[in-house]
């Protein structure tokens, strides 16, 4: 008897093959945004600057790890006819709670994020998740799911910022302690066009500022996840 | 399927727990909160005279403290719509927002008088409508009453890349700087022309592709300064009697 006991508390938080698959499937195989094409909303709209894109990916991951560990805790005791409801109040709540600290750190970012952290709520990842994995399975492996399915959304929500910061601003993570300018017209930018003759021609792509640009980009992210990853092509 | 007596119970227990837990969060954070929601307003007001603060620094290089010290040494009248100081309140506690919604006649104006140098600028406070949403500014002017010394503009959600340069470009605003608001005594605002400034005292060069949020922030400096004219005209006889 004793020795089960302790068998089982080891396994509550075990780390193996499937756990590792839960955090580094929804990455590439399963990705919310390229694969089932999630929280796309967001993933337009807060793009333009890597460092808010940053945020917003620790934000949601924050918020999809403790929603699933969270409902898969009280699974048994949620009435199912209410369990929407129920995983809707679990969510709002932790999006209230980033929102406050948000508030409390750092404000301009506050302010740029604006709405999109209040529609964290919305971000069909999150519920998704919780409805089809946290409700039937154990906290653990939920957080895991949670927090694989936050990285997943946030690697790509960065990946798109880096390029649509570059080629719409020519700097990296601006507003953020560690602001880096790459290429620009006056001195303080690493590649100068102004002076410089090979990059003289040079001219920042507004397209890169709009929302549609982000389109684009998760639109060829998919081909080329797609081109090598043969698995994909044929699911649906 | 669960009795209705479990759901109640269980959604009522739920909804306190989060109520509860969630107004705490917010009570502690409350007063950090507020300080930083005041240092982001008093930076975006510092920003119409970014040419001139203490020791040549920008306003992203003013520490918090250094924001607040100089709001603090600020002259912070409001007056009315006839010019009139009004008692008991500072230029900073005015939203401006709030003020908008009240029929004109009752409208209070901040003013933020910085100095610098020895020398004073009066920063003014406008707001009006954009393309999509509200966009306000505040624009500085040099102590003739005449010259801006500098403008910064925001908005609440022009389009990225278009409209929201007037706050994203810099260089947007900075064409403001040495325009002037009097032809010959006669109050003519700063147009904000598209294709190109005509004029090098009075015009300035719109966004391509941001007509309306351009003439919405004409529109809105006209009107907005319109509204300080009675304070201005005041101001300019007293300094006519110091002399």
């Amino acid at each position: 008897m004793a020795e089960t006991a302790v068998k089982e508390k080891e396994s509550v938080f075990q780390f193996g093959k499937k756990e590792r698959k839960l955090l580094t499937d929804p990455l590439n195989d399963n990705n919310p945004i390229t694969v089932q094409v999630l929280g796309i909303c967001s993933a337009l709209a807060v793009t333009s600057l890597v460092y808010p894109s940053l945020v917003m990916a620790i934000a949601v991951v924050f918020v999809c790890a403790f929603s699933s560990l969270f409902t898969s805790l009280l699974r048994n005791y949620i009435p199912k006819s209410v369990r929407m409801i129920v995983q809707l109040v679990i969510i709002a709540s932790l999006v209230t709670v980033v929102e406050l600290t948000l508030k409390y750190l750092n404000y301009p970012v506050y302010k740029q994020l604006s709405v999109y952290i209040g529609l964290i709520i919305t971000n069909c990842i999150v519920m998704g998740r919780l409805e089809a994995f946290s409700m039937a399975n154990k906290p653990w492996r939920s957080f895991l799911d949670g927090v694989g399915n936050g990285l997943g959304y946030g690697v790509i929500l960065v990946a798109v910022g880096v390029v649509r910061e570059i080629f719409g601003k020519g700097s990296l993570f601006a507003g953020s302690p560690i602001e880096l300018k790459i290429i620009g017209p006056t001195a303080n930018y690493l590649i100068n066009t102004t002076d410089s003759v090979m990059f003289g021609w040079y001219a920042n792509n507004n397209l890169m500022v709009l929302p549609a640009s982000a389109m684009f980009i998760i639109g060829i992210m998919i081909w080329i996840q797609r081109s090598y990853n043969t698995k994909l092509v044929d699911v649906s | 399927m669960e009795s209705t007596k479990y759901v109640i119970i269980f959604i009522l227990i739920l909804t306190g727990a989060v109520a509860i837990s969630l107004t705490g969060l917010r009570e502690a954070t409350k007063s950090q909160a507020a300080t930083n929601e005041d240092i982001f307003n008093k930076r975006a007001i510092l920003t119409a005279v970014e040419n001139y603060l203490p020791g040549g620094k920008k306003v992203s290089e003013l520490s918090d403290q250094e924001v607040l010290a100089l709001f603090d040494e600020m002259k912070q009248p409001v007056v009315n719509m006839e010019g009139e100081p009004i008692e008991g309140v500072k230029a900073e506690d005015i939203n401006m927002a709030k003020e908008r919604k009240k029929p004109e006649p009752e409208r209070r104006l901040p003013v933020y008088i910085y100095e610098h140098d020895g020398e004073k600028f009066y920063i003014l406070s406008v707001r009006g409508n954009g393309l999509w949403d509200e966009i306000w500014g505040n624009i500085a002017l040099k102590s003739d009453l005449n010259t801006v010394a500098g403008a910064a503009f925001d908005h609440k959600g022009e389009t990225p890349g278009l409209g929201a340069e007037i706050k994203d470009n810099p260089a947007f605003a900075k064409q403001f700087q040495g325009k002037k608001i009097y032809d010959d005594g006669e109050y003519v605002s700063i147009k904000v022309r598209k294709g190109g400034a005509k004029d090098d005292t009075y015009e300035v060069d719109g966004i391509s592709g941001a007509t309306v949020t351009a003439d919405g922030v004409e529109e809105m400096l006209y009107r907005g300064i319109k509204y300080y004219q009675p304070y201005l005209k005041d101001l300019k006889q007293q300094s006519l009697l110091v002399q």
